[in-house]
């Protein structure tokens, strides 16, 4: 899988209340989470962010609250990944349950500024930035981990088990 | 190498004789709890797996408490999706009434999740089950669903941090106090993907109530785990409630720790989290000049028994302050009915509180408390995250319950000292 949008910056400790504020966790209709996507901190950016875009944060992306409402807001938004120096575990479980890759590498991170134009090899991890020429690579997924993501999330790779346990 | 109680817990779910940190096993779990919010998506995510009924009727729960009851016809469509599809399968369901109120009190005072057990819940304060020896973690809507599903789960096996505490607590330092303390000192992310183990003599003396708060906080450090040792308090509280049998695990002699701490919580006073992290750690000492427009005593965190007796010893015979709005909210149904039956709800209302019914309440800002534009709320709750009540330039202060109070007849961010030294004086 490949990926190529701009980049977002965001800082360190970016929660899920900042992501998708409680208020609007009335619905799960996906169109709807994201039109609030991002909020807490900056209100324009369900209208500014464009298809394929990379979300770019710094330490403990995701803390806080369980709710699947953030990876799922961010993907309806169009985001494309997240790219952090280290995720809350609920989040990275979540993300990857409903696929939204996220990938772990605080080199990239450091070296990204809004706005530069990005490209992400799922597959090698490889995180190459078009502005300065620069390449890095993600921590890898372990094996189970990636097989949940070529799966297609948690849901399909857990109906195919149990219709095998089955027959 | 000996295990961690975190380690064999797990170990004994996943059919092994020994794990070690790191490992990704698969476990069976006991336990499986989704709220109104988390509950709504796991059912849709459900419905895709193809089956028919969940794991085990009897250990499925879904606790109705984050918009109950519904503040708006939104809410209220998906608390009717919520609980029509829990009756439809026969599982577990707590809506308000005599047992219901917020999940994390429910289903310890309900005798639902025992010690040894291992417990998710679709919620990130999943975590407070730990107070009673048990390996219990937050997760999301769709490990919710597959672990309904199928009774399984798969984690990754925790490194444990070990926190000893030992010392003298002063007057109105308390469990969260301990725990926000801790968390000033480690960071939101300082146990992340870790087990939290707590122990010494500060958590011994300590009640169930108290514990569960100091648990309930585990994951605003990062942590996927808080663990306490199994004793007679334990015991105490879980044998006249317990609904199956459960097995008691402790830390082996040469257990690992990855890190191993200790306080000497001898000098520590109350402490406050200002905006917007809960590891913005203050003495409240020096904060006494924050003018608040609001003060919620309630929630997962302190929104027991104990919290609003601690409460009610600061505004017995006090007015809240004319330009503050006191809202205390019984964590559950059977608090409720204790509070009333000493005294404490009168105690509330006579200073000019608003006592509001289980539930989170204001907490996550769904409603009952939401602050405006630049409103200040001292908070017994877990988190101060921005917008996290309300207005994204609103803020919140978290502190425990004493100060709370004590915040309320100032109508500033105050000590219980300050409100005694008040009383002597008039």
């Amino acid at each position: 899988m490949h990926f190529h949008g701009r980049a977002w910056v965001f800082g360190d400790n970016i929660d899920t209340d900042v992501i998708i504020p409680g208020r609007y966790l009335n619905t799960t209709d996906p169109k709807e989470l994201a039109a609030h996507c991002m909020e807490g901190i900056d209100p324009e950016f369900p209208r500014k962010v464009q298809p394929g875009d990379i979300v770019v944060a710094g330490r403990n992306f995701g803390s806080g609250s369980s709710r699947e409402h953030a990876p799922i807001s961010l993907k309806a938004a169009g985001v494309s990944c997240v790219i952090a120096k280290s995720f809350a575990r609920i989040f990275f479980r979540n993300a990857i349950n409903i696929g939204l890759p996220v990938l772990e590498c605080p080199e990239a991170v450091e070296a990204i500024a809004p706005g530069d134009e990005l490209e992400v090899h799922l597959d090698t991890g490889e995180i190459h930035n078009r502005r300065t020429g620069q390449t890095f690579r993600a921590k890898p997924y372990p094996p189970f981990m990636l097989e949940l993501i070529r799966a297609g999330g948690l849901i399909p790779y857990t109906r195919a088990r149990l219709q095998q346990e089955r027959a | 190498m000996g295990m961690t109680m975190a380690e064999k817990i797990i170990a004994a779910h996943a059919g092994l004789d020994h794990v070690e940190p790191g490992d990704l096993v698969e476990v069976r779990v006991d336990f499986v709890m989704a709220n109104d919010i988390t509950a709504a998506l796991a059912i849709r995510e459900f419905e895709k797996l193809g089956v028919e009924g969940v794991f085990d009727r009897e250990r499925v729960a879904f606790v109705a408490d984050h918009f109950v009851p519904p503040p708006n016809i939104k809410a209220a469509e998906q608390c009717m999706t919520v609980r029509t599809w829990a009756r439809r399968k026969g599982i577990l369901y707590f809506e308000g009434g005599r047992e219901g109120g917020i999940e994390h009190i429910v289903l310890p005072e309900q005798g639902l999740v025992l010690p040894g057990e291992i417990i998710i819940g679709a919620d990130s304060h999943t975590c407070t089950y730990g107070a009673l020896g048990a390996f219990s973690t937050g997760v999301g809507s769709t490990d919710a669903a597959v672990a309904m599903a199928t009774g399984r789960l798969w984690l990754k096996v925790p490194p444990t941090m070990r926190l000893f505490y030992h010392g003298t607590l002063r007057p109105w330092v308390t469990a969260k106090d301990l725990i926000l303390h801790t968390i000033g000192r480690i960071g939101v992310d300082g146990a992340l993907y870790m087990a939290m183990f707590f122990t010494g003599p500060v958590i011994q003396s300590l009640s169930m109530d108290g514990r569960f708060t100091i648990t309930n906080m585990a994951i605003e450090a990062g942590a996927k785990a808080g663990l306490m040792e199994v004793d007679e308090k334990t015991l105490d509280y879980v044998r006249p409630r317990a609904k199956r049998p459960f097995t008691v695990y402790r830390d082996d002699p040469d257990a690992r720790y990855e890190v191993d701490l200790d306080f000497n919580v001898s000098e520590w006073e109350p402490v406050i989290a200002v905006p917007h992290l809960p590891s913005n750690v203050r003495p409240v000492s020096e904060l006494a000049d924050i003018r608040i427009d609001q003060v919620f005593i309630g929630s997962c965190t302190n929104g027991r028994i104990e919290d609003l007796r601690l409460a009610a010893r600061i505004l017995q015979g006090q007015r809240v302050h004319p330009e503050v709005r006191c809202i205390i909210i019984p964590g559950s149904g059977p608090t409720y009915r204790q509070a009333l039956e000493e005294g404490l709800i009168d105690i509330f209302v006579e200073a000019g509180a608003v006592v509001g019914l289980p539930s989170c309440g204001p907490c996550m800002g769904g409603y009952s408390g939401v602050l405006g534009p630049g409103e200040r709320c001292v908070s017994t709750t877990n988190r101060n995250f921005i917008g996290r009540m309300g207005h994204p330039t609103s803020e919140v202060y978290l502190a425990n319950p004493a100060v709370a109070a004590a915040s309320a007849i100032m109508g500033r961010i105050a000590s219980p000292e300050e409100v005694r030294a008040q009383a002597m004086a008039a």
